[in-house]
């Protein structure tokens, strides 16, 4: 294997200009992708970037806007009360150990069958804060997530979303083969603010139905303006295969996740537990 | 480039160089010559390799040598007290709770970091805790019983 150099950084300046300038280097987070790609010998970058600058690990929600800096782990959300409603994402991924060192930052990198968290955020309609040679940006995730695989040279410092219009208003689920850890076979997730009893502005996200997390705008549109009864709920599962694309894995077929998409987002709508 | 490095290893602290993308598993296996956490998969899949960095269970196959510095690393050499065994150890022999052996010392540490954090654990917080470790051999039910009844004989002896 060719020796990989290690830049140490001490702030997430100096990594992001370590990434600017380099164009074979690769972040390195909490290992659980990168150091997977490091010992099968992957030989697409020569140099690993890391710092231990304590802002990564923040955690802000205290503010209408929750922030999380990409370098909290899935433990350090499950140990934060006020994030409760992001519990279940977090407890469905990994065991113990993957959650003691996977990031957030990290899992929007994350490619399918991974990435669960990611689509949490998309249907949360999270911001992500960059920061790529001296500037620093904001995209919508969405952006984000379709140009990730050109996103070099750059670093992912934070995501932010607005607090969920209520406690039922974020609605999760993952289907997955092994329980209680497993690669996702679907995962969606919605955001359903409602005024008046109505739906206005919902946003359903789908996991392992494409490469990234993608949204189900038909299933979203199908929801507008309507009550969540079973004519609104049946409207959207009918929907929900637009625009997704899934393929082939050890887990699952692409026609077996497309066949049970639209059941999976008909439970999470429902409220069914199961 | 090698990199020198220190940590603490099982309460001995230990100096070494390292090269930038050595994996901990490697540094503590090849150059410390602690062969108790086993290579299984090397992608985060198996827990094989699983020990504890600060008192929280991690994959040394996946973490950073680089990244432990100053830190405290328990694997499962520290488990017994010299001839003493752990009372998961003995718990795992009482209920043969091992049959290859080969993730036994992975389950061990995640066994150790559940009961180190909650002396009590419910059936279902034993299942959480080892879901990151693979075992193709038990069908996991005696390692489940042997975690137990090690929390129990540990609170009856507390």
């Amino acid at each position: 294997m060719a020796p990989l150099t290690l830049r140490n950084c001490a702030t997430v300046a100096e990594a992001a200009a370590a990434l600017t300038n380099e164009r074979d280097a690769r972040y390195f987070g909490g290992g659980t992708l990168v150091m997977r790609d490091v010992n099968e010998g992957d030989l697409s970058f020569s140099a690993l970037v890391r710092t231990t600058d304590r802002s990564l690990a923040r955690i802000e929600t205290t503010g209408q806007r929750f922030v999380l800096g990409a370098g909290v782990t899935y433990a350090a959300v499950l140990a934060e009360r006020e994030l409760a409603f992001l519990h279940p994402v977090a407890r469905s991924i990994g065991g113990p150990a993957v959650r003691n060192m996977g990031t957030i930052g990290g899992n929007l990198f994350a490619p399918a069958p991974f990435g669960d968290f990611a689509a949490a955020l998309l249907a949360l309609d999270a911001t992500v804060l960059l920061q790529g040679g001296y500037a620093n940006r904001e995209t919508p995730i969405e952006d984000f997530l379709a140009a990730r695989e050109r996103s070099f040279g750059a670093l992912v410092l934070a995501v932010s979303f607005a607090r969920p219009a209520g406690p039922e208003a974020f609605r999760y689920r993952k289907m997955a083969r092994v329980k209680p850890k497993g690669g996702s076979v679907v995962t969606v997730a919605a955001h359903l603010p409602t005024s008046g009893g109505r739906v206005m502005g919902a946003r359903i996200a789908f996991g392992s139905m494409g490469a990234t997390a993608l949204r189900a705008k038909s299933a979203e549109r199908a929801l507008e303006g309507r009550p969540l009864d079973a004519a609104a709920i049946s409207a959207a599962a009918n929907a929900a295969l637009e625009g997704l694309s899934p393929v082939d894995d050890a887990l699952a077929s692409a026609w077996y996740r497309r066949e049970v998409a639209g059941v999976q987002l008909r439970r999470l709508l429902s409220g069914d537990a199961s | 480039m090698m990199i020198p490095l220190q940590f603490r290893h099982n309460g001995r602290d230990v100096a070494l160089f390292v090269d930038g993308a050595t994996n901990l598993l490697t540094a503590l296996r090849e150059q410390l010559g602690d062969t108790t956490p086993k290579f299984g998969c090397g992608q985060g899949g198996c827990g094989a390799c699983t020990v504890l960095i600060d008192g929280a269970s991690h994959l040394s196959c996946l973490t950073l040598a680089a990244s432990v510095e100053g830190r405290s690393v328990e694997t499962l050499e520290s488990l017994k007290d010299g001839p003493r065994l752990h009372p998961l150890q003995k718990a795992f022999m009482d209920h043969f709770a091992a049959q290859c052996g080969y993730c036994t010392p992975g389950m061990l540490m995640a066994a150790k970091a559940l009961l180190d954090r909650n002396p009590n654990p419910t059936r279902t917080q034993v299942v959480e805790a080892i879901s990151g470790n693979i075992c193709r051999c038990t069908g996991y039910e005696a390692i489940i019983e042997a975690v137990l009844d090690a929390a129990q004989q540990h609170r009856a002896s507390a």
